[in-house]
């Protein structure tokens, strides 16, 4: 009897993994050749991933707006579905069905090519994200870097969109996002380095396990005050800017530059936009998760279920900030950037440096 | 096993072909009845005026500029923090070297205003 429930706990515990090698198996079995097994499992891996982010974006979307209802003291949704649970699914209709208005004087190719070209990338950084204990689709021995990389592209659609739309408010809510990421990707880079640094590798599972070991959850890089604690808060703040969300939401405006770059947008292509947006804000938070919380580390519950629940809370975190704070100037928004983010990252990486030296020459 | 970057060549080609296939279902399903005013340039409710695609200052490129000295910077930071473990003091050193150079850069250019926002 202990057994049974002993050998059902650790078949739940590695959930995933154990599903994915008795597919695998199961599809040697029928005789396809091991190239094709390999392939079909990669396809399937990404599409599993593609469809539970887009979950996990229709769900953050609902929660978004129950969450920043009950902190505006009103309901929120409430309407379509028992708890207005079916709100995204009609809202996703709903950008389907609408007509996609195209200004004469639009650059017709950008304009259409700028939403996927921001779309993608948003989709391509989940690749390398550990979801659980052997859940990464591809962990590259550049994880980190490859991240980088990638979601920087969605700057360039972001850009393509403001300039291709032929109005004065979208082309500087483009010119407003370019400035803005770029400025805040240097801090960015500067703190995850601290992660990078006290594993010693740029693959996000080595970055996961060098968190676990026998201080457990005290392992966790956030918890390594003070370099750690400090790298994961500017990390924070220029994730925050880099998503172009409230406080740093200004090329977007609503009530300045009319939402900036995707004035001109309607239909999925607006859709698109949206959803790549919040894609984005998952990705981010998954990478927090994975940098300075410890990834899927934690006890006795399954590691997925470790992940999802750290990265709710800092999904939490993006929407309370939302429904909190004001909107900065541009002018105090760059000086943020390069006078106090980057030189505080900087001297972070010292003290990270000192310290793991000193750990060195007192420990060992 | 698929080496890693063939599994990444498998998800390019989903991320790509996702917005691709959800552009042509909502392309098959949308009306489409456009008319010469709904296909204006939106500018509060105004006739648009002037030309959009005007030149910007130059102080707008500066932080491109400075942008591009520290990204090379990280480039340089990325492999020293992978091995930084192994390489102890010395290398901490150094980099405090590099850094020092680039943050006289930075303070120079703060100085003399290129960080302010016109």
């Amino acid at each position: 009897m202990l057994d049974a429930i002993r050998n059902l706990w650790s078949l739940i515990y590695n959930l995933f993994p154990n599903l994915a090698q008795a597919l695998a198996a199961f599809l040697r079995g029928t005789g396809l050749p091991g190239w094709g097994v390999d392939l079909l499992m990669a396809l399937l891996s990404a599409l599993v991933v593609v469809i539970s982010v887009l979950l996990g974006m229709l769900g953050m979307t609902l929660m978004e707006r129950k969450v920043m209802g009950r902190m505006q003291n009103r309901l929120g949704p409430n309407r379509v579905g028992p708890l207005g649970l079916l709100q995204p699914i009609a809202d996703a209709i709903k950008f389907l069905i609408k007509e996609d208005i195209v200004p004469t004087n639009a650059d017709r190719w950008v304009h259409t090519l700028a939403p996927i070209v921001a779309a993608i990338p948003a989709v391509l950084v989940y690749a390398v994200i550990p979801f659980g204990k052997g859940m990464a689709a591809a962990d590259l021995n550049i994880g980190v870097l490859y991240i980088l990389a990638v979601s920087s592209i969605t700057t360039i659609g972001i850009v393509m969109a403001g300039w291709a739309s032929n109005n004065k408010y979208s082309l500087l809510g483009g010119m407003r996002a370019a400035a803005q990421i770029i400025s805040y990707e240097v801090p960015l880079v500067l703190s995850m380095l601290v992660a990078v640094m006290l594993a010693g590798s740029l693959s996000l599972g080595k970055i996961v396990e060098a968190q676990g070991g026998l201080l457990g959850i005290l392992g966790w890089n956030v918890f390594r005050v003070p370099f750690g604690t400090l790298a994961f808060l500017t990390y924070m703040i220029c994730a925050v800017a880099e998503l172009n969300r409230t406080p740093f939401d200004l090329p977007e405006g609503e009530s300045e530059i009319v939402t900036g770059y995707i004035t001109e947008y309607s239909g999925l292509k607006w859709g698109l936009f949206y959803l790549g947006e919040y894609f984005n804000a998952i990705a981010v938070s998954a990478i927090a998760t994975t940098l300075f919380l410890g990834g899927w580390q934690g006890p006795i519950l399954p590691p997925y279920v470790w992940f999802l629940g750290k990265v709710l809370v800092i999904v939490f975190i993006l929407i309370w900030l939302r429904s909190t704070l004001p909107r900065f100037r541009v002018d105090q928004l760059m000086g943020f950037a390069w006078k106090v983010v980057l030189p505080i990252a900087l001297v972070n990486i010292f003290v990270t440096g000192a310290a793991i030296t000193l750990w060195q020459a007192f420990v060992k | 096993m698929l080496p890693s970057y063939g599994v990444i060549g498998v998800f390019a080609i989903v991320a790509i072909l996702f917005p691709l296939v959800a552009l042509s279902i909502a392309w098959l399903v949308r009306p489409k009845k456009p008319t010469p005013l709904k296909k204006s340039t939106y500018e509060c409710g105004m006739e648009t005026f002037g030309d959009t695609w005007v030149q910007f200052r130059v102080q707008y490129y500066l932080y491109a500029l400075v942008f591009v000295l520290f990204d090379i910077e990280t480039v340089f930071l990325l492999p020293w923090a992978v091995v930084y473990n192994q390489l102890g003091l010395f290398a901490l050193a150094e980099m405090l070297l590099f850094i020092t150079l680039l943050v006289v850069g930075l303070v120079y250019a703060w100085r003399k205003g290129a960080l302010e926002w016109l």
